[in-house]
């Protein structure tokens, strides 16, 4: 994985597994990865990988069976809600940028159609 | 705590080669030494590991003042090769089972062949990378709490560099604490969890790189050609 060297390591593999848990690479109930192969996977230190599922299970984004390893959560309602919460990210940094450009509401709507037909 | 160093100076013909620099390593971690070329890390190193006696200052191991039965604890491995040319990887195996106590040949195959070297391999005829992770193998079959390992990516090809990379992180668990010292920050950069910059044998920064990257969104690299 490519990263923002200027930006905390262990928040960027979060930002990742909850793109995969979107995606569904990484389905409600699954195990995931030990501590050992997640710093491997994502070269980070073993240590980051325990912060990582650590704060992962804070959020509700996965839960920890001891001595049996890590699993996503199998609450529907949270892919649902992390889903919406990263989406809402890439809006907020996509809006952010075109008012900086100058652009309102409309035009924005307009160019994003405008893509969207280009691109077909 | 495993290893605090204090107030260390050594002296070669009249030039410090490390100065006053004092020093500590947690249980369990990455540690990164950063510097030029003759800054004084492999001195380091060498007075870690206790074949370099220090002139000045000490260092402590789990508290208590370095002494030689800490040595069966602490791995060094360094820049040169340890192994002569006729060798086989088998036999860098069994001189190394007779050196060291802690060393495991069961783990020592596993390692070679993970990185796809076989026993019957001689030195003399392995690339640069080959006998890079030969080196790392052997050193990492012992199983020691300390390791030290002195410029382990230096002239290795990119594969070869990223299978030794994921070997010291599958090896870094709890029990274990690492010390590399590498002129290649950009390959580091994603998993040492402390940098210790040294120039002229001093220590100049020890650097915690997830709060800095949290204070104030710099890198090692950034730090690393700020204050170098």
């Amino acid at each position: 994985m490519e990263y923002n060297t200027g930006m905390p390591i262990y928040l960027q593999v979060i930002h990742e597994l909850k793109k995969k848990m979107v995606k569904g690479e990484l389905k409600p109930g699954e195990k995931m990865p030990s501590n050992r192969d997640l710093a491997v996977l994502y070269k980070v230190n073993q240590n980051t990988a325990a912060r990582i599922y650590r704060e992962m299970e804070t959020r509700g984004y996965c839960f920890t069976k001891r001595g049996i390893g890590t699993f996503v959560s199998e609450e529907e309602e949270m892919f649902e809600d992390l889903k919406k919460e990263m989406a809402g990210e890439l809006l907020r940094n996509f809006i952010h940028e075109m008012e900086d450009l100058g652009y309102e509401k409309d035009d924005i709507i307009s160019q994003i159609e405008d893509y969207k037909e280009e691109q077909k | 705590m495993i290893l605090e160093c204090r107030n260390l100076t050594k002296t070669y013909r009249g030039k410090k080669a490390v100065a006053d620099l004092s020093l500590s390593l947690e249980n369990g971690k990455i540690y990164g030494l950063l510097g030029e070329n003759g800054s004084g890390k492999t001195t380091l190193m060498k007075m870690i590991a206790g074949l370099v006696k220090p002139a000045e200052g000490e260092i402590l191991y789990h508290g208590h003042p370095l002494e030689y039965r800490d040595k069966a604890h602490i791995a060094y491995m360094s820049t040169e090769p340890f192994y002569y040319d006729y060798m086989k990887v088998s036999d860098v195996g069994r001189y190394y089972e007779d050196f060291f106590e802690d060393f495991d040949r069961k783990y020592f195959q596993d390692l070679i062949g993970k990185f796809g070297l076989e026993e019957g391999m001689k030195a003399k005829d392995m690339s640069t990378g080959m006998s890079a992770k030969l080196k790392i193998a052997a050193t990492l079959a012992r199983k020691s709490e300390l390791c030290m390992l002195d410029e382990p990516l230096n002239g290795v090809d990119y594969k070869a560099r990223e299978e030794i990379i994921a070997l010291i992180l599958e090896e870094a668990d709890d029990k274990r604490t690492f010390l590399l010292s590498t002129h290649l920050i950009d390959e580091i950069e994603s998993f040492v969890e402390k940098a210790f910059f040294i120039k002229s044998g001093e220590l100049i920064k020890g650097m915690d790189l997830e709060a800095e990257r949290m204070a104030s969104g710099r890198s090692l690299t950034d730090v690393y050609m700020d204050i170098m």
